[in-house]
């Protein structure tokens, strides 16, 4: 084996000190009916033919072209100060903090992550990590039937499909209702939530709401109405759950200040790599009020036998190694690691480099519109947006697949994610970041032109 | 003790000076936001930490020096398979073609990985004796969760809906009766035999038209390989039920015990324990599901498929619709499974199965030298790990388990998991892995030894325990009762601890 320690003398001891003659002789609790021979698979490569294989098959990805697409997943410079931290052995070998005296750096870092973390928000409570965005949400909105008693939430589609998906996974198994609310379909409000959809849902006396979860900004890039749905939502004693993109907080109005009770998020727009989809880092913040009831690892400060300063995982009595099949919730491995880039990456930026990075991406994304217009692609909505935004282009899948061919990824075709809905059918969703450039905007606006002008 | 001073402990808040820090992206034109209106803009700044480079580097490098971890010592944490994390995975992990690649490019831009996931898959499959795999579950409380959401749908497709319960051994992790819970399922516990085995007889009692699943960990949380299995599945099939398998303990069987083959319906597979991916201070990891052929129909979407002409591609939006639908958005902690490719790689069949064997061995050896001075309450060879018990010290000094765990933190060793199961009183669950040296074995065992003497001579000594650490035990108490889950001084709404 690739890592072993043993030489044959080695192991020949322990089998003496034990008392047996062979390995075979200690799996002998295995019945003989129920044993396997062995595993199928290809010999072991050594380990210069493992790099040799593992480069080949990265390099059958395409990474090189000019990529104009978000959707969830964003990507972002970041600092070599993150990785290179993070590499660091004590962290990255280090498990969950169950012996406080010897996990004071995991669990000094995983206060500060929630510290941040809610600075961001604008929320009290911030749990140390949960997988991604998508499984995020979902315990936040069964936070809110938890807190409320009731068994029904609505989820506008503003939402990331992905996540409304999981929503629906996660509330079939516990027999919950997960109700869309529409969006707006024309006018200067079109593509975000119908306010007036959501009263009227709100209304239904004789199934009373849980949770509203919106996001902003939304799936397709707009900024939302949170204030109003928030007050709609209280005033039919439901909680509002905010699903928020973490960069964006450095500019745009917090879940704390129009009010929200819940906000849940990715963070891999804080220092975490593509990655194909993972490991990201779900956050999950609430008010102070609903503290006992979200689900997920907290660590707060305290003392130690000395008086010294120090931290430990407390309110324990929340998860599922404690209170089992009582839990809010069956987390027990997190995104510890994940939730470590994210400070990192937010320390190193600071306060007005986060805001320079929110805001970059927002005068990218507005030249990116001027450019996109002027090659005959124009916006979808007319609503404001941050950096992400939709367009309309006919045989938007067939121009995305041309553009493929010309080294440019024009960003999503929005019929791939939500094939059902006929306002999205020649519409691609389109992002641009602080890495964006000038030049990657004029090759893209260049070549859509010609392409739908054929 | 550790070389890190107090001074150096400060949080990133109390480094915090305004002006510091910055040159990292380029500014924004001042008008950048001046076409959103006021409403939907941030009131005032977050009061984020400005520091320098410099400072913010000696900040976690002086935090990490207050971790113990593999990289720097014995891990013996039962149950978590705490073995070394191999070097070139991380840099397999980084290689741009995989770190950079988005989750929702073309198929086309993305046939590296998705080779790479489905021989993962097909690799997971056969160590597991299972028809087929999902790599999508985010850890192994999530593949539980996937697992048992299946267990649902099944039942639920043959229009029984009459079975609402899971049965589970108290033996258990917590993880087992709360994904019960969360998939709208009532946990039934079952008590353990006195060998620390099921208790078929009980099972037996409490299977019927009403038990949707049993969930057992194999080997046991205890260490020991479930011998009455066969009787046990055959009763939870006949009366209709399904078998789930926690693959957590996966490492002390590979290539022994294929639990699709032996009759498991699912398990689940924690790949930061059995193949070697970083543990990260509490994750990321991965929970890979497999499944048998009852429950092939419900496996999350999307899958990883191989068309005829060798190209691989993800199944569209609502092309199966059997499947219990997402889990999580996008396919996976994909990063995480590169790195237990790599290691299944590494390693070949006959290399897992030695992994496998010298992980039992490695136990078992463990196992004989505690037993010379702690009780060891199953008199049977143990699979990869075992527990000991302080019962019999406790009774003879008032020395407790948590008090010769704090006392080996002054050893310099980690202890192991302590009071988990919860079937065996003052329990020690040791795990060693097949990655430490027989010296470190030795090592560790005479430092328990000295350990429990010390308990007879002076019990002070490890009631005060650890002397050495970066702090001492801690006031858990105050913790919980007035909890400071976040900083607040920056926004001067709250005076921060006092130091």
């Amino acid at each position: 084996m690739a890592y072993s320690p043993h030489t044959p003398e080695d192991r020949a001891r322990m089998l003496a000190a034990i008392g047996v003659a062979s390995v075979d002789e200690l799996f002998a609790d295995i019945p003989e009916s129920l044993r396997s021979s062995g595993l199928s698979l290809p010999a072991p490569d050594s380990e210069a033919e493992l790099t040799h294989r593992l480069q080949a098959l990265a390099q059958r990805n395409r990474v090189d072209l000019v990529s104009f697409l978000g959707a969830g997943a964003y990507r972002h410079f970041i600092p070599p100060v993150v990785d290179q931290m993070l590499l660091r052995s004590e962290f990255y070998t280090a498990y969950t903090p169950y012996q406080p005296e010897i996990s004071q750096g995991t669990l000094q870092t995983i206060y500060e992550y929630q510290s941040l973390m809610a600075e961001l928000t604008g929320l009290d409570v911030v749990s140390a990590s949960h997988y991604d965005g998508a499984t995020a949400t979902a315990e936040a909105a069964l936070m809110t039937c938890r807190a409320t008693s009731r068994d029904r939430v609505l989820v506008s589609r503003s939402v990331h499909p992905h996540y409304r998906q999981t929503i629906c996974t996660y509330f079939a198994g516990a027999s919950l209702v997960s109700d869309e609310i529409p969006l707006v379909a024309d006018g200067p409000a079109a593509g975000t939530t119908d306010l007036a959809a959501l009263e009227r849902m709100l209304a239904d006396a004789e199934h009373p709401v849980a949770g509203v979860v919106a996001a902003n900004p939304s799936f397709l890039g707009l900024l939302e109405p949170m204030a109003e749905i928030g007050r709609l939502a209280h005033a039919a004693g439901a909680l509002f759950v905010s699903v928020v993109e973490p960069v964006s907080l450095a500019v745009l109005a917090t879940p704390g200040e129009y009010r929200a009770d819940i906000a849940a998020g990715d963070g891999q727009p804080l220092g975490i790599p593509l990655a194909y989809g993972g490991p990201y880092l779900g956050i999950l913040a609430c008010r102070e009020a609903l503290v006992r009831g979200i689900p997920g690892r907290l660590v707060g400060m305290t003392t130690d036998i000395d008086g010294k300063r120090a931290f430990v995982m407390t309110l324990r009595a929340r998860e599922q190694d404690i209170r089992r099949e009582k839990a809010s919730s069956n987390i027990c491995t997190n995104q510890a690691l994940c939730a470590l880039s994210a400070s990192i990456y937010v320390a190193a930026l600071g306060p007005h480099g986060l805001r320079d990075v929110a805001a970059l991406g927002a005068a990218r994304a507005a030249e990116l519109e001027a450019a996109l217009a002027a090659a005959g692609v124009p916006r979808l909505h007319s609503g404001p947006y941050l950096n992400e935004f939709a367009v309309r282009a006919d045989d938007a899948a067939g121009v995305h697949a041309r553009l493929l061919e010309r080294g440019i990824l024009a960003g999503l075709p929005l019929a791939r994610v939500e094939p059902g809905d006929p306002a999205l059918r020649d519409a691609l969703l389109v992002c641009a970041t602080e890495v964006t450039t000038a030049a990657e905007i004029a090759a893209f606006a260049g070549a859509i032109g010609e392409e739908v002008a054929r | 003790m550790s070389a890190t001073h107090d001074r150096e402990r400060q949080t990133l808040f109390e480094r915090s000076r305004p002006g510091r820090g910055g040159g990292k992206v380029p500014h924004p034109p001042k008008d950048a936001l001046s076409r959103i209106p006021s409403t939907y803009l941030r009131a005032a700044g977050a009061a984020l930490p400005e520091i320098s480079e410099p400072e913010l580097v000696r900040h976690y490098v002086n935090l990490s020096q207050l971790n113990y971890a593999i990289d720097t010592g014995f891990y013996p944490l039962g149950s978590c398979t705490m073995k070394y994390n191999p070097k070139v995975n991380e840099w397999a992990a980084r290689l741009p073609g995989f770190a950079g690649l988005h989750p929702l490019v073309p198929d086309e831009l993305a046939q590296g990985t998705l080779q790479l996931l489905w021989e993962l898959e097909s690799a997971l499959a056969e160590i597991g004796g299972m028809k087929a795999v999902t790599l999508q579950p985010a850890a192994g409380a999530q593949g539980e969760l996937t697992g048992i959401l299946m267990v649902r749908a099944y039942h639920l497709s043959r229009g029984d809906t009459e079975r609402t319960e899971v049965l589970v051994p108290d033996s258990a992790h917590g993880t087992n009766p709360a994904t019960a819970s969360m998939a709208g399922f009532r946990t039934v516990t079952i008590p353990s035999a006195p060998d620390g085995g099921v208790d078929v007889a009980a099972f037996r009692a409490a299977l019927g038209p009403h038990t949707a699943a049993i969930m057992i960990t194999n080997p046991s949380t205890v260490g020991l390989f479930e011998s009455r299995l066969h009787e046990l599945l055959e009763a939870v099939h006949e009366a209709g039920a399904l078998a789930y398998m926690d693959g957590a303990n996966l490492n002390a069987i590979m290539g022994r015990f294929k639990p699709g083959e032996a009759g498991f319906d699912v398990m689940h597979i924690n790949v930061h324990k059995t193949f070697s991916t970083p543990h990260g201070g509490g994750g990321p990891g991965a929970g890979p599901v497999g499944v048998g052929e009852k429950l092939l129909p419900f496996l999350p979407s999307p899958r990883v498929l191989r068309e005829s002409d060798g190209s691989f591609r993800l199944e569209t939006p609502g092309e199966r619709r059997t499947s219990i639908g997402r889990v999580r958005a996008f396919v996976g902690n994909t990063g995480v499974l590169v790195r237990a490719y790599a290691y299944i790689r590494a390693n070949g069949g006959c290399g897992l199965c030695e992994v496998s064997d010298d992980a039992v061995l490695a136990a078992n050896y463990m196992k004989s030298q505690v037993a010379e001075f702690l009780d060891v309450p199953f008199d049977r060879h143990c699979m990869h790990e075992f527990v000991a018990s302080a019962a019999t010290l406790k009774a003879e000094t008032g020395v407790r388990t948590l008090d010769l765990a704090k006392r080996l933190i002054d050893y310099g060793y980690h202890p192991p998991t302590i009071y988990f199961p919860l079937t065996v009183e003052e329990a020690l669950l040791i795990e060693p892995t097949e990655t430490e040296s027989v010296e470190t074995l030795d090592a560790f065992v005479e430092a328990l030894r000295k350990i429990v003497a010390e308990a007879h001579t002076d019990p002070d000594l490890l009631y005060a325990a650890p002397h050495d650490s970066p702090v001492r035990r801690l006031d858990e108490t105050t913790a919980a009762r007035q909890p400071n889950l976040r900083w607040r001084a920056m926004t001067g709404s709250q005076t921060p601890c006092p130091d």
